[in-house]
């Protein structure tokens, strides 16, 4: 196994447990930072706005992205669009430390995304299921997480996801070794990879959580889950009161299995985003690139 | 006897230390709360990589931060990686934040810079040998005051170090296959234990 391909697993393993919260500028960053946040996601624009503004939705601007690079001390990514491979280069010569090959973007290509493997820095891609979790690590994913149904505060999808992903597992661990050949090629993936997954019972990566969290108690419903971290969007920053929430959702996911004090976590920290019910949306984020 | 290791579990690699110190025969228990800290008894604590920014206001805000800076200067047995480092240094350089303070050395923050800085390479270790070592976004140590004892050195620069029951690293070695950093920590262990029978015999 190549060594940056270790060391960016590696990375995501010391995100654990914790929130990485998407910020808009370097003030937002500051928040989040303050707030206890593991990393922040760089972005022009959060979900919920790409979602009300409609159109063509790219990579940020690099100068946007480097303000926040220089208002934090902790790790920062930025997004990509699917399969868009020189938005991936340019980041990583600006020295990001994590692209996120989101869904939330528009994607750029519907049927190859980017071979990750020949890029120095790691990659988080989402996943419905473990067959796109598994084809995502194949092509050098270095993190997983739901893809949920960013920018609607709707839980729904990202439960769902996180669902079907260990039941999936779970499946595996159960068959026999001779059963193995035809998962793989019922999951369109390479062999090792489900011989690892009967073996170990959790993806070769870490596994986040992402899309819809918007309250303590979502964060810690998707620990529970089997959750390693979670991603928060558009939850915090258009909530009511974003730096008490933001401390608030990290503390749920430190003590997700601790009801007295999520009890406590839940109390009056202002109004969460209105969200939008899956039903009342025409786009569904997480149908782009399988 | 079997050793009882108390794991900050608020944020970041803390598994990978409990599955290293369980192949050892040690028992691990996670603290998340301060009910974590009262209910048990710890014969060492180990603080684990991950963002220090975000483990040190977790240990003010779960309220965990006396109690387990009084069992440091009591003399309890600590094994600080990477952000582990940070929370034990009496001093980062390139940041405002103190935490524990209790260790006399001076540390920067992210001191190979970003991720594309992170490196895997072989070191010696005092007292050990050649072992592997993992640094991810990680700091060293710039300076050294009073009885601290360097381990090891990078490219000239102190990457492990001990000053009495504590013992830092910059790198991780929970990440790589090797045991006997966390070997020579279990022995720091059964040393203290004997200690403390002399004293109170």
């Amino acid at each position: 196994m190549n060594k940056r391909y270790e060391l960016n697993k590696n990375l995501a393993q010391m995100l654990k447990g914790g929130v990485i919260m998407d910020v808009t500028t370097p003030e937002q960053a500051r928040i989040a930072e303050e707030a206890g946040a593991c990393a922040v996601m760089a972005l022009e624009r959060i979900p919920a706005d790409i979602r009300a503004a409609g159109g063509v939705s790219r990579m940020s601007d690099p100068l946007m992205i480097k303000s926040i690079q220089d208002a934090v001390s902790i790790p920062v990514m930025a997004k990509v669009r699917i399969g868009h491979f020189v938005e991936a280069q340019v980041l990583q010569e600006i020295d990001i430390d994590f692209i996120d090959e989101s869904e939330v973007l528009s994607p750029a290509d519907d049927t190859f995304h980017i071979d990750k493997t020949k890029f120095d820095i790691p990659f988080v891609c989402g996943a419905k299921d473990l067959g796109e979790a598994l084809r995502r690590i194949e092509e050098g994913a270095s993190m997983i997480r739901t893809k949920g149904e960013p920018g609607t505060g709707d839980i729904i999808q990202a439960v769902r996801h996180m669902r079907k992903i260990n039941q999936q597992i779970r499946q595996i661990q159960n068959l026999r070794d001779d059963e193995l050949f035809n998962t793989a090629k019922v999951l369109e993936v390479n062999l090792d990879l489900v011989k690892f997954i009967h073996k170990h019972g959790k993806l070769p990566v870490v596994n986040f959580a992402a899309g819809g969290i918007a309250t303590p108690a979502d964060a810690a419903l998707m620990m529970q889950l089997g959750a390693e971290g979670v991603f928060v969007g558009s939850g915090i920053f258009k909530s009511g009161n974003p730096a008490k929430r933001a401390a608030a959702i990290v503390k749920a996911v430190t003590n997700y299995n601790n009801p007295k004090l999520l009890a406590d976590l839940s109390e009056d920290i202002g109004e969460a985003m209105i969200g939008i019910n899956e039903q009342e949306i025409d786009l569904l984020m997480a149908q782009r690139g399988i | 006897m079997i050793k009882t290791i108390g794991v900050l579990a608020v944020q970041g690699g803390f598994i990978e230390h409990i599955a290293m110190l369980n192949k050892l025969g040690a028992h691990c228990i996670e603290i998340r709360n301060k009910t974590d800290l009262v209910t048990n008894k710890f014969d060492g604590l180990v603080f684990p990589g991950g963002e220090s920014t975000v483990i040190g206001k977790l240990l003010k805000e779960l309220d965990l931060f006396d109690k387990l800076h009084e069992m440091i200067l009591e003399g309890l047995p600590v094994f600080g990686t990477c952000a582990g480092m940070i929370l034990l240094a009496k001093k980062i350089i390139n940041d405002s934040h103190i935490y524990f303070g209790d260790m006399n050395i001076q540390v920067r923050r992210n001191a190979y810079g970003k991720q594309s800085g992170s490196f895997l390479t072989h070191g010696d270790f005092k007292g050990i040998g050649q072992i592997p070592m993992t640094f991810i976004r990680a700091p060293y140590i710039e300076n050294i005051l009073d009885s601290v004892e360097v381990l090891a050195v990078v490219d000239q620069h102190i990457v492990a170090a001990r000053q009495n029951n504590m013992i830092v690293t910059s790198f991780h070695p929970e990440l790589t296959y090797d045991l006997r950093v966390h070997e020579y920590f279990l022995i720091m262990i059964d040393q203290h234990i004997i200690k403390l029978k002399n004293y109170t015999t």
